[in-house]
């Protein structure tokens, strides 16, 4: 009986921490290069989004996905071009796209569908297991029945941006772009063009976040869902230092918090529901508080680069 | 020796000032160059054009012999031009070898191949004797190594000709030795340089020739081993320059400020100046004289109100001001060229106007009734322009445009408007090029000729020896001693300097 309670407290938290993964990983390559993207949040509304509309559209949950992860990226140009080209306020920018994208969405539920709050359901999903082999493993068997295609996207994608920023040249340009961004452009790093592709890269996995939040959960997109997890997500990656792993551990944290919460409800303890569902709010504050310490964000982080000043 | 470089008959215009003028000059393959000049006599200008940041509006530039031209950094580095800049162009997180790949990285498939990264940084190192280890951090290393690694960073793209732009200045003076022991390493090995400066005692030790700016244009070219400090200063100046400054004598008069027992903390919260008492009175001028970082600016700070006092006391002129607010140590008779003139002396956005009135902007004639009089503003600024000589294309100008001489200038017009009791002058002519120092040095005996106190702290000996009538020396936030100054010797200040008291300054032998 432990045993099962804990490996549901487990997957329940894994799958908990999949969007603010992919979100806080958004934030790591967008940071890294200089930009600050308070956008997460809208990002991944209109991935949420879009992924439920297309898959209305189109029958194909993966087809939909592919389609919140492309509106993710047409989205984040918008603060490619202001933070970037306009060399605009990094975090107005961010605040007013997460503004437009709450009122473009509910403003198509109303021509799509003539309704407000929420999508119909999707005729397809994303939540069970793909890799249905792991689930011979006794034991673990019923943990990796209990997971869906985003996680393993986003576990896996912890190790691609480790490698990509790390350990390959470009890599190196993005990390230097941020930190030093006239030391890349005096040899000659197009620094413009590394940050609009940051960027976009951070569209691409936000949107992806918000696309585990509506297709990989409930199959259908509610107004408010993202419900602050684009912030979860920067909070993540502060605790995290702007770490692809680090901000993984940041993100479980979380997530395992969440589900305790969860858990907490289900076993009917004997608080209030609001306070429970504090629990992980102020345990993120707690930590952000008391464990982290100094945060060094990437130097350039959130100025915007003047190629003629002297 | 060949010629490797000509610029012939550079010409660079700005809205209203010409920077340079029919500017030619030509270097040798091996030689060390220096091009000395005040700021903003366009040594930095001319180098920019052929660092390819900037265009000239006429003239022409040979590359061994052949036409070039040059439009941005990347074609410079492609020609062999490297640039080693004042403010350094270094990733502070990354390390050694990271930042001198960056741009030109080694790769083995996908990924950057570090170790042939380290290889080759330690192989061109070792050519030139940098002796600079590829894996340190860069925030982790003093300024100069990190001056070697911009070095390094231009050889291993392969630069046959090296400028240096004011290398000197953030050195330490062992740092400047070694320094000369790499220029010599260089040349050697066919490198040139050309080194942007206006020390003239680096000029003298590390050069082969020196051409010399005025104004945007060439007043000349000579052998280093034909001239001497002096002529070059005039060259650079355009007048004779009194380097040494003559001083009436004078007698101090009534106690203007008064330490006792003042013990301050730094901002980790150690002490930083320890129990120290001293006085200045009016017509002298006191000197600190120690090493950088011995409480100087923790002392300054505390006595000016900028951070708060442990315990002690400090009067001026009568008045109890220990940890008072600036405004109050300002309004009872305080003026303070602080050491830091970009982050404490001047709000680097706003325009000179503005600056010109910082400190006392919020009383009359500049402001009534919570109003700003701007036609007064306005006039007070233009009679400081004038007066204090800052060399400026107008005075809405921002103040971060201006060299760093007229910018100290601007700070001393406005403190001496206040006509105090006390000046306060931290590293008054830090970064100046000798016009100006000769200006600051005029100002500074000025205020105690017209009987005022004068607090000065200097890391420069030159300095102090020529300027101040007492001399504490501060070592470990203790003063160690003060002398009079007909008592003082170079000898004696450095020994004291590094901790041994003026009492057995007769033993050491």
């Amino acid at each position: 009986m432990t045993t099962a309670i804990f490996i549901s407290l487990l997957t329940s938290a894994i799958r908990l921490a999949t969007p603010l993964l992919l979100a806080a990983l958004a934030g790591v390559y967008s940071e890294r290069s200089g930009v600050v993207n308070i956008a997460l949040e809208g990002i991944m509304t209109s991935g949420a989004f879009f992924s439920v509309w297309f898959t209305h559209v189109t029958g194909s949950a993966w087809l939909g996905v592919s389609m919140g992860i492309v509106f993710g990226i047409i989205t984040s140009s918008l603060l490619a071009v202001i933070a970037v080209n306009l060399k605009g306020n990094q975090v107005i920018a961010g605040t007013a796209i997460n503004l437009l994208v709450t009122a473009v969405v509910a403003f198509l539920l109303e021509i799509i569908w003539h309704r407000s709050g929420s999508t119909p359901n999707a005729p397809s999903m994303l939540t069970t297991n793909p890799l249905k082999f792991l689930e011979g493993i006794p034991l673990l068997g019923t943990f990796f029945s209990q997971l869906t295609p985003f996680v393993y996207i986003a576990f896996l994608m912890v190790g691609i941006t480790f490698f990509v920023l790390w350990k390959t040249p470009w890599g190196l340009h993005v990390r230097a772009v941020g930190e030093h961004p006239r030391a890349a452009d005096t040899v000659g790093i197009n620094v413009y063009r590394t940050r609009w592709i940051c960027v976009l890269i951070s569209g691409a996995l936000a949107g992806l976040a918000g696309a585990t939040l509506s297709l990989g959960t409930v199959g259908l997109f509610r107004e408010g869902m993202v419900a602050g997890k684009g912030f979860i997500a920067l909070a993540a990656l502060v605790f995290g230092k702007w770490h692809p792993i680090k901000t993984m551990y940041a993100c479980m944290f979380f997530g395992l918090f969440s589900a305790f919460n969860i858990l907490a409800q289900s076993f009917g303890v004997d608080a209030p529901t609001e306070f429970l569902a504090m629990i992980p709010y102020v345990a993120t504050i707690l930590v952000l508080i008391g464990v982290v310490g100094k945060a060094q964000a990437p130097k350039a982080d959130g100025e915007p680069y003047e190629k003629d000043e002297k | 020796m060949d010629t490797i470089l000509e610029m012939h008959n550079i010409t660079k215009v700005y809205p209203g000032v010409t920077a340079l003028d029919n500017v030619s000059i030509s270097i040798k393959k091996g030689e060390v160059h220096a091009l000395i000049g005040e700021n903003g006599a366009g040594k930095t200008t001319l180098m920019n054009i052929l660092y390819g940041l900037y265009q000239p509006d006429a003239g022409r530039i040979l590359l061994n012999g052949k036409p070039v031209s040059i439009n941005s950094p990347r074609e410079a580095i492609a020609l062999g031009i490297g640039m080693v800049h004042q403010h350094f162009m270094l990733v502070e997180n990354f390390t050694v070898a990271e930042n001198i790949v960056l741009g030109h990285e080694p790769r083995k498939g996908l990924t950057l191949d570090m170790e042939a990264a380290k290889a080759s940084v330690r192989e061109v190192s070792d050519r030139f004797g940098l002796e600079v280890d590829p894996d340190a951090r860069i925030e982790d290393i003093s300024v100069g190594l990190s001056q070697r690694v911009e070095i390094l960073k231009a050889l291993h793209k392969g630069a046959e000709i090296l400028i240096l732009d004011e290398p000197t200045a953030v050195l330490t003076p062992q740092e400047i030795d070694d320094l000369g022991e790499i220029l010599q390493n260089l040349t050697k090995e066919g490198k040139s340089i050309i080194m942007i400066t206006h020390k003239l005692k680096e000029v003298l030790g590390m050069s082969d020739r020196v051409t010399i700016l005025r104004r945007g244009k060439v007043v000349g070219t000579v052998q280093t081993s034909e001239t001497t400090a002096d002529e070059l200063a005039e060259m650079m100046v355009g007048r004779e320059v009194n380097l040494s400054s003559d001083k009436a004598e004078k007698t101090a008069g009534e106690v203007i400020l008064s330490v006792e027992h003042l013990t301050v903390k730094d901002h980790r919260n150690l002490p930083a100046v320890k129990d120290v008492s001293f006085e200045v009175r009016q017509g002298e001028i006191l000197a600190i004289a120690g090493v950088d970082g011995n409480g100087q600016k923790e002392l300054v700070e505390a006595i000016t109100g900028l951070m708060p006092t442990e315990s002690g006391k400090v009067t001026l002129c009568g008045k109890d001001i220990t940890g008072a607010n600036p405004r109050t140590v300002i309004e009872a008779g305080t003026g303070h060229i602080p050491q830091d003139r970009q982050k404490r002396g001047l709000i680097l956005q706003s325009s000179l106007t503005e600056n010109l009135i910082l400190g006392y902007h919020y009383r009359p004639p500049f402001a009534k009734n919570g109003r700003m009089d701007q036609v007064k503003i306005a006039e007070h600024g233009k009679e400081l322009i004038q007066e204090f000589d800052i060399r400026t294309p107008n005075q809405e100008v921002s103040a971060g445009s201006l060299s760093g001489g007229n910018q100290q200038k601007v700070i001393i017009a406005r403190e001496f408007y206040k006509d105090p009791s006390l000046l306060i002058a931290a590293q008054p002519t830090r970064g100046l090029d000798v016009g100006a120092i000769e200006f600051v040095h005029m100002r500074l005996l000025e205020q105690r000729d017209n009987n005022k106190a004068v607090l000065l702290v200097s890391l420069e000996l030159d300095e102090i020896m020529n300027l101040a009538d007492r001399i504490a020396v501060i070592y470990h936030g203790q003063i160690v001693g003060v002398l009079d100054a007909a008592q003082a010797t170079e000898r004696k200040l450095g020994l004291m300097m590094a901790g041994g008291t003026s009492e057995d300054k007769g033993d050491v032998s």
